[in-house]
């Protein structure tokens, strides 16, 4: 195709064509950025967590007054709980996933350190790991005779007895690889804080925090070996059971105890979908706003050739007198689009890089994966052909006759 | 004159609808997307307690074992029991007040009520004072409730409606935790955002239903929420909260002058000192005072994403724009004729020039109004996002004011580029061709 007399025209439009190319390279560059945050936003709503999110329920109870005895209350709900149909197990934890709400401590390698080495997140609970559904890779899971009652264990840490505190815990894979890259973690020590040393009797595959405020560390997650007796349950069930066993849990509790609120009553489904709920509608907004620039973009360009069109009908038709093929007319526009969309698609490869350095600066966002570019490229080259296609049609379509015509 | 021009505009504007409406749903497009992030910034970022904002500081310690120091380090966020009150009894401020959150059992009177929980606020006596806290009947409780671990409550206009139908309570009994609480006072709506005084349980939640005085909250152990950071032997153990190293609770005071804010620094200083002699601080005095603006700032209230969706929607409003500006400046250019026409007939180029910035005025207005209509629906669909902020999202009149400035004043500098580029044209080789 002649470029030559394009670029002829072109220069005749400077301004015009100028602001087409940068709205185009702008469109291509926000665009960009946006589908990247789109995915990011989208893997971390695939976060694992490790647990069978679709056979769990959570029930949490608050009391009225003042609870007489706790541990021996805990003891009648669970066993009250065993017992509604349809329930395959139950568990007394201090937290759970997605709850939001977390017990964390900071973790040493060494007693000596001067600071932590990491936060980790602290579950607490007999059978905690086996109602949630965890996945052992390594070692053991926590056994019957490794547990310890809280309230023991606060005294004993008061008093600063530490072989009446648990010795035992078990890690998450992540955080052991964080810890020994290449190594077993069995048999490691860590110190909470810096005088509790505990060895690691095993390593399950993935359990998340109840809340995550830096997605690195998710799974710098322990379970240890401590009975908890605060109304706070994980209730194990088939998944089409799940609201059935949920209605019969609360009626059994309240059973054991009428002077108690329910606080919180969940799907662990549910709690992940809430947990995820802004990343959601974030995605769905810079979506939205992708959807809004292209079209924006795409009517600009119909709106601009049919000028164009217009204002060279004459010259159309003297190019069709002289011998112009309907063809050799739609290959112009189509032509000339493509020579703006490439200009604009350039810059705005430079100026999505640019973006990307701002974001990566104030967001803490990896850098724009290079398959974006050639992506948004091609996008933006079909977005721009089939905006330009209508009026390029009606160009085609003018008669050689009106070069005769004088306006 | 402009009455001309804006007839011109309009038969211009009329003679191509599809390219007019174009422009104008592009503009209205930028700035409805601009308006609703702008506003749910505007509004997320505010002054919690406008005019009393300036006079209110948060002071932090830094009562902390060896174990992790590091000089220079960012002091704990909230202190204990133990520095807190020690700083509220000092009465170094105007005003002062030490506080947490939690929540307590409500059991109504009323048979058909079942007991519930609310969110509660456990403070000392200026706490009302000194927020500035409107009341609707009766008042706070006094330092002397304090002493006493008075069984005394201020709860809100909207708990006060639940359990006693809106009428003036003050005087009734309500019962918390198995225990008779006289309510002194009922809060007329009131809601500081961000929910400055304690940002643990998110920034934007709504007011606690219920406050009592802090001593009687431990007395009775009601239940505590929020964070809490402990070192050495502390944690674990709610008994002893008093004498646990821990930080737990926020402390306000309130300074009305700079000499003050000077002077409490300095008793801070003293203050860390002193318990380092005692022994109870084992780190060098480290201290901070921030203003309540200082302070919302430091602790980045105002939610990233907020902030990249402005980024976003002013972004988009560029695109528009260029769009807007892109199809006006081809447009005018095809009335190169006509112009050169009007100019032949001794029309000065300003006189053009003024005529097509008209034209691009009416664009913006329209846009404007168009603009003003996407960004109502904007905050509508806002207040129905999942976020605790979500009800904020209200358009006010500054806001409406600055759609508006924006609107035309964006179309107006989109009009100069075209319209300059088309007033340059020469009469006569207009005239000649065609």
């Amino acid at each position: 195709m002649e470029i030559l007399p394009i670029l002829a025209t072109l220069r005749r439009h400077k301004v015009t064509a100028a602001l087409l190319i940068l709205q185009i390279a702008l469109t291509c560059a926000i665009v960009c950025n946006a589908v990247f945050l789109i995915s990011q936003r989208l893997q971390r709503m695939d976060m694992p967590s490790g647990i069978a999110e679709h056979e769990l329920l959570h029930l949490e109870l608050a009391d009225i007054g003042h609870a007489a005895d706790e541990k021996a209350r805990t003891a009648e709900d669970l066993a009250a709980l065993r017992q509604v149909p349809g329930v395959t197990g139950v568990a007394s934890v201090n937290q759970v996933p997605f709850g939001n709400s977390s017990w964390n401590s900071g973790i040493k390698l060494d007693p000596q350190q001067k600071t932590s080495t990491l936060n980790m997140t602290t579950y607490y609970g007999e059978n905690a790991a086996q109602v949630l559904g965890l996945q052992l890779v390594a070692g053991r899971l926590l056994q019957a005779d490794d547990y310890m009652d809280f309230d023991d264990v606060v005294k004993a840490a008061q008093a600063g007895d530490t072989k009446r505190l648990p010795s035992v815990l078990v890690i998450t894979q992540g955080l052991a690889e964080h810890l020994w890259p290449k190594q077993s973690a069995l048999g490691k020590q860590i110190y909470l804080g810096s005088d509790t040393p505990l060895r690691v009797v095993g390593v399950v595959k993935t359990l998340i925090r109840p809340s995550v405020w830096d997605d690195s560390m998710a799974q710098y997650t322990g379970l240890l070996p401590v009975r908890i007796y605060n109304s706070n349950y994980l209730i194990r069930t088939a998944p089409g059971d799940r609201d059935r066993v949920l209605q019969a849990a609360i009626a059994a509790l309240k059973k054991t105890d009428p002077h108690r609120v329910v606080i919180n009553k969940h799907l662990m489904s549910d709690m992940r979908r809430d947990f995820f709920r802004e990343d959601r509608a974030m995605a769905v907004l810079l979506g939205g706003v992708c959807v809004a620039l292209l079209v924006v973009t795409a009517l600009g360009i119909v709106g601009l050739g049919s000028f164009w069109v217009a204002q060279r009908r004459r010259q159309i038709g003297v190019r069709r007198a002289l011998g112009a093929t309907r063809g050799n007319i739609l290959h112009y526009f189509q032509t000339e689009n493509f020579l703006l969309a490439t200009l604009g698609i350039v810059l705005g490869m430079a100026l999505a890089y640019g973006i990307n350095l701002f974001l990566m600066h104030h967001y803490e966002l990896p850098r724009l994966p290079a398959i974006y570019l050639p992506i948004g490229a091609v996008a933006l080259w079909l977005i721009g052909q089939a905006a330009v296609l209508g009026p390029a049609l009606r160009a085609a379509a003018v008669p050689p006759v009106v070069a005769t015509r004088s306006v | 004159m402009f009455q001309y021009y804006l007839d011109l505009a309009l038969r211009s504007l009329r003679r191509n609808k599809a390219l007019t409406a174009l422009m104008v749903f592009a503009v209205a497009l930028g700035i409805g997307a601009s308006m609703t992030t702008l506003t749910v910034f505007h509004v997320l970022s505010g002054d919690p307690i406008p005019g009393s904002s300036g006079t209110l500081f948060y002071p932090q310690l830094d009562p902390q074992d060896k174990d992790g120091y590091e000089p220079g380090k960012e002091p704990p966020a909230q202190v204990t029991w133990i520095d807190g009150m020690n700083l509220l009894k000092a009465h170094r401020g105007t005003r002062q007040a030490l506080m947490t959150g939690g929540a307590v059992p409500v059991q109504p009177a009323q048979s058909g009520l079942d007991p519930f929980f609310s969110d509660a606020r456990y403070t000392t006596a200026d706490f009302f004072a000194m927020f500035k806290a409107p009341f609707l009947y009766g008042h706070g409780w006094n330092a002397a409730d304090d002493d006493a671990k008075a069984r005394v409550v201020v709860i809100t206009r909207e708990l006060n409606d639940k359990l006693f139908g809106g009428k003036d309570s003050t005087g009734q009994t309500l019962r918390i935790k198995d225990t008779g609480f006289r309510v002194m006072g009922v809060l007329d709506s009131w809601r500081p955002n961000p929910h400055f005084y304690d940002l643990n349980m998110g920034g934007y939640r709504a007011l606690e239903d219920v406050f009592l005085p802090l001593t009687t909250f431990r007395d009775l152990k009601l239940d505590r929420n929020g964070s809490m950071d402990c070192w050495g032997r502390g944690g674990g153990d709610d008994e002893h909260l008093e004498t646990a190293t821990c930080v737990w609770l926020q402390f306000w005071v309130q300074l009305d002058s700079a000499t003050q804010v000077a002077a409490y620094k300095d008793y801070l200083t003293h203050y860390s000192q002193e318990q380092q002699s005692l022994g109870r601080f084992q780190r060098p005095p480290n201290v901070k005072l921030r203003s309540l603006m200082e302070w919302l700032d430091f602790n980045k209230v105002v939610p990233s994403d907020v902030r990249l969706q402005v980024y976003l929607a002013f972004g988009f409003l560029l695109v528009c724009l260029v769009n807007t500006v892109g199809l006006m400046l081809a447009k005018f250019m095809r009335r190169a004729g006509e112009l050169g026409v009007r100019r032949a007939l001794g029309a000065s180029r300003r006189a053009v020039f003024a005529q097509l910035l008209v034209e691009s005025g009416v664009i913006g207005l329209a846009g404007g109004i168009g603009g003003l209509g996407l960004a109502l629906l904007g905050l509508w669909a806002v207040r129905h996002q999942p976020s605790d902020y979500a009800k904020l999202a209200q358009l006010d009149p500054a806001m409406l004011f600055t759609t508006f400035a924006l609107a035309v004043g964006a179309s107006l500098l989109a009009g100069l580029l075209p319209a300059w580029r088309a007033c340059q044209v020469t009469p006569a080789l207009q005239l000649k061709s065609n």
